[in-house]
Parts: C-alpha cells; sequence; structure tokens
C-alpha cells in the first residue's frame, strides 16, 4: 500500500462521505479489486465507522428539564403576574372596587379648601361658619376646614370636618359629628352609604 | 418541530419563561448526549449542557430566527465543552502539533494518562469501548466525529455548529476516522 497513490485513500473518505463523484468510485473500485492492502484499509474504515455508529443512545439524566429551569436567571415573569390575575379574578376585581371605592371618597374628602352646606340663613366669616341666634336652618349643615359656631337652631345633623365645633345654647335636633381626620372620613362615608342603602329597603 | 421551537421561542422573548422547559424537553437528550461523548464525564457532562440550555436562554434574542435551531443550541454546547476539554488539560504546551503527523499532537502520542492496558481494553463491554475509544481522539476530531456518527448531522450542519469551513470538517472527519482506525487496530 505505500506505493499506492495517496488520492486512493483520499477516495476512501469522499467515498464514506457520501460524496464521491462517479469518476473516483470507478477508480476506488478498479484500484481495490487489485490491490488487497488497499482493500484491507477500506474495511478497516468501514468497520470504524460501523463501530463508532453502533455507540447507543444516551438520554439526558432524570429531572434535568427542572434543574435547567431552575437554573435560569429570574427576573422576567411578567406573564407570571398576568396567570396569576387569570387564576383569582375575584380578588382582582375586589381590589379594583376597593381601589375606586377609596379614590372617590378621597377625593370627597379633599385637600383642604372651605367649603360649606348652602343654606340661606347662615352667615360665612372668614373660615368661620354661624348659625346666627334666633335663626334655624332646615337640613344638614356641613362644614370642611371650617369652624362653625351654633347661637341659633339647626334642624337636621351638623358636620364638622377638620375644624371645631363650637355650640353654647343651641339646639341640634340631629347628630353632631367632628372629624379630623382621613381615615374616620372614609368610616364616615362608609357607613352613610350603608345608611343610604337601608333606607333605600326601609322604603 | 421548527414551527413549534420557534412559537415557543417568540414566548420565550415576550417574558414567558415557562415557554422554555419545552424548549429544554426538546433538546435535553440530544444537547447531554453531545457533551457526553466529548467529555466522557456524566457530572460535566450535565454540568455543560445545563449551563448550554442557560446560555441559550440569555442568548435568545441573537438567535436569527430563519436558522435552524439546534444548529445554534449545539454550537453553544460544542463551544462550552472545548473551552472545559482546554481547560482540563494539565500540559497545554503537548498542544503543539508534531511536525508531519496531520495535525496530532504530543498529547495524542504521549498516550494520554486515561489509556488503559490492552487486557482491560479487550474486556470491556462494547459501549464502554466505544466511549473510550471516542475520548482519545484528539478533541478537534472528537467534535466532528461526534457531531457526524453520534447526532448524524451533515457535514454542512457540522461545519456552521463548529464554526469553520467545509473542507476543514471534511479533513478532520477524514483525519479523525483514521485515527480510530489506528486506534482499534493497535489492539
Amino acid at each position: 500500500m505505500s506505493t499506492c497513490p495517496q488520492y486512493i485513500v483520499d477516495y476512501m473518505h469522499e467515498y464514506l462521505d457520501g460524496d464521491i463523484s462517479r469518476e473516483h468510485e470507478q477508480q476506488l473500485k478498479k484500484h481495490l479489486q487489485m490491490c488487497s492492502d488497499c482493500r484491507q484499509h477500506m474495511h478497516e474504515l468501514s468497520d470504524t465507522v460501523a463501530f463508532v455508529k453502533s455507540a447507543a443512545h444516551i438520554t439526558a439524566p432524570p429531572h434535568f428539564e427542572d434543574k435547567v429551569m431552575k437554573r435560569l436567571p429570574k427576573g422576567k415573569n411578567r406573564v407570571g403576574i398576568q396567570k396569576w390575575f387569570r387564576r383569582h379574578p375575584i380578588i382582582v376585581a375586589a381590589a379594583v372596587f376597593f381601589l375606586f371605592m377609596s379614590a372617590t371618597m378621597l377625593s370627597n374628602y379633599s385637600s383642604d379648601e372651605f367649603s360649606v352646606t348652602t343654606q340661606p340663613n347662615l352667615i360665612v366669616d372668614g373660615q368661620t361658619v354661624i348659625v346666627p341666634e334666633g335663626e334655624v336652618v332646615k337640613g344638614d349643615v356641613v362644614v370642611k376646614n371650617g369652624d362653625l359656631v351654633i347661637e341659633g337652631e339647626v334642624d337636621g345633623d351638623v358636620i364638622v370636618i377638620n375644624g371645631e365645633y363650637m355650640a353654647s345654647t343651641s339646639v341640634v335636633t340631629g347628630q353632631i359629628e367632628e372629624i379630623d381626620q382621613v381615615f374616620e372620613w372614609l368610616w364616615y362615608e362608609t357607613k352613610a352609604m350603608a345608611n343610604d342603602f337601608m333606607d333605600l329597603f326601609k322604603e | 418541530m421548527d414551527a413549534l421551537v420557534n412559537k415557543r421561542i417568540k414566548q420565550v422573548l415576550k417574558g414567558d419563561q415557562n415557554a422554555f422547559s419545552d424548549i429544554v424537553s426538546l433538546y435535553q437528550h440530544k444537547l447531554y448526549q453531545i457533551c457526553y461523548r466529548m467529555l466522557a464525564n456524566k457530572q460535566e457532562a450535565e454540568d455543560i449542557a445545563q449551563e448550554a440550555f442557560v446560555r441559550a436562554y440569555i442568548n435568545l434574542h441573537t438567535f436569527d430566527q430563519k436558522r435552524k435551531f439546534s444548529t445554534w443550541l449545539y454550537r453553544i454546547a460544542t463551544n462550552l465543552c472545548i473551552d472545559r476539554i482546554r481547560k482540563k488539560k494539565p500540559d497545554y504546551y503537548l498542544d503543539a502539533e508534531v511536525a508531519g503527523t496531520d495535525g496530532l499532537n504530543m498529547y495524542s502520542q504521549v498516550a494520554s494518562s486515561e489509556q488503559l492496558p490492552e487486557e482491560t481494553v479487550q474486556q470491556m463491554e462494547l459501549q464502554d469501548r466505544i466511549q473510550y475509544e471516542i475520548s482519545r481522539l484528539p478533541d478537534k476530531y472528537r467534535s466532528v466525529i461526534v457531531l457526524k456518527y453520534i447526532e448524524e448531522l451533515s457535514l454542512q450542519e457540522i461545519s456552521e455548529i463548529l464554526d469553520m469551513p467545509l473542507g476543514t470538517v471534511k479533513t478532520r472527519i477524514h483525519r479523525g476516522r483514521e485515527a480510530l482506525r489506528k486506534q482499534l487496530n493497535n489492539l
């Protein structure tokens, strides 16, 4: 074989790669028929290929997938949140409802603007609202961010938010409430809403 | 399958990490097999195969979806394996090619420390023997032989995975076959 041209071995490999040209294949066949050394070489190469190809398929160890998933960097879980939303629609609905509720209630509470219910016989002096002596104010009186002085009579409830309520010998037919905190205001609104609700049923 | 893979890739890119588990599930065995045949060590093969998936996940945005995903994934894995093999070599200066040996280096001639006595080798079970012979191949032949005959990939795919010209792949496969032939004949 030492005398055989190198291209014969190259042709063997071309043959094994499956991309040998017809000419080369014929030359190779012709040569192999007359040269036993090269025949032997070709056999050995084919056996080598068969040997490697007989390798069994190897499968990944158990839990491989889980281990990979655990090694992935965290942080991109936007979809995870979406899934959670989809799985708990009632909680989401309740949360959204509560959010809007508190938003509207807080907006009612408003910042620190002075305001008062409009009854014709109320006297407003700066941030102080006065119910004059001898007068009867019909309906509820609500004062926000101001003080209320009652010298006459109120035919209804009196509510003072963020302010002081002063009365000497006054007559108030309804309830008197002073509210100073945001939460108290929320609580009051909730109570009021519940009362309205009850009234609906009573009617 | 490619359509499914591309769909999962899009989901992962949108932030759905769980969609990646299908990709892992599809390719885990092939990827682990490449690593195991290259590294001849179960622990290392598992570690490198996992690392390859993690890197694929992190760099998924750089993958061109018009191309074949498996080619891209195998490329990551083979590169990691080759890096690991290089780090393992105790005497890296043995890498120097010996003149006139067709790319064989000192390492392959010094008869690696892994080489076992003849009788032991002949008593090996066939599968152990195959793994042993593959692991004795110099690593540049080992990668092409594994991809060609164990994974049964085309020469064109191998050239893309290893990022080398088709001609180089052919040359390495030829030399790899010759090297294996000699190993088997010596016994």
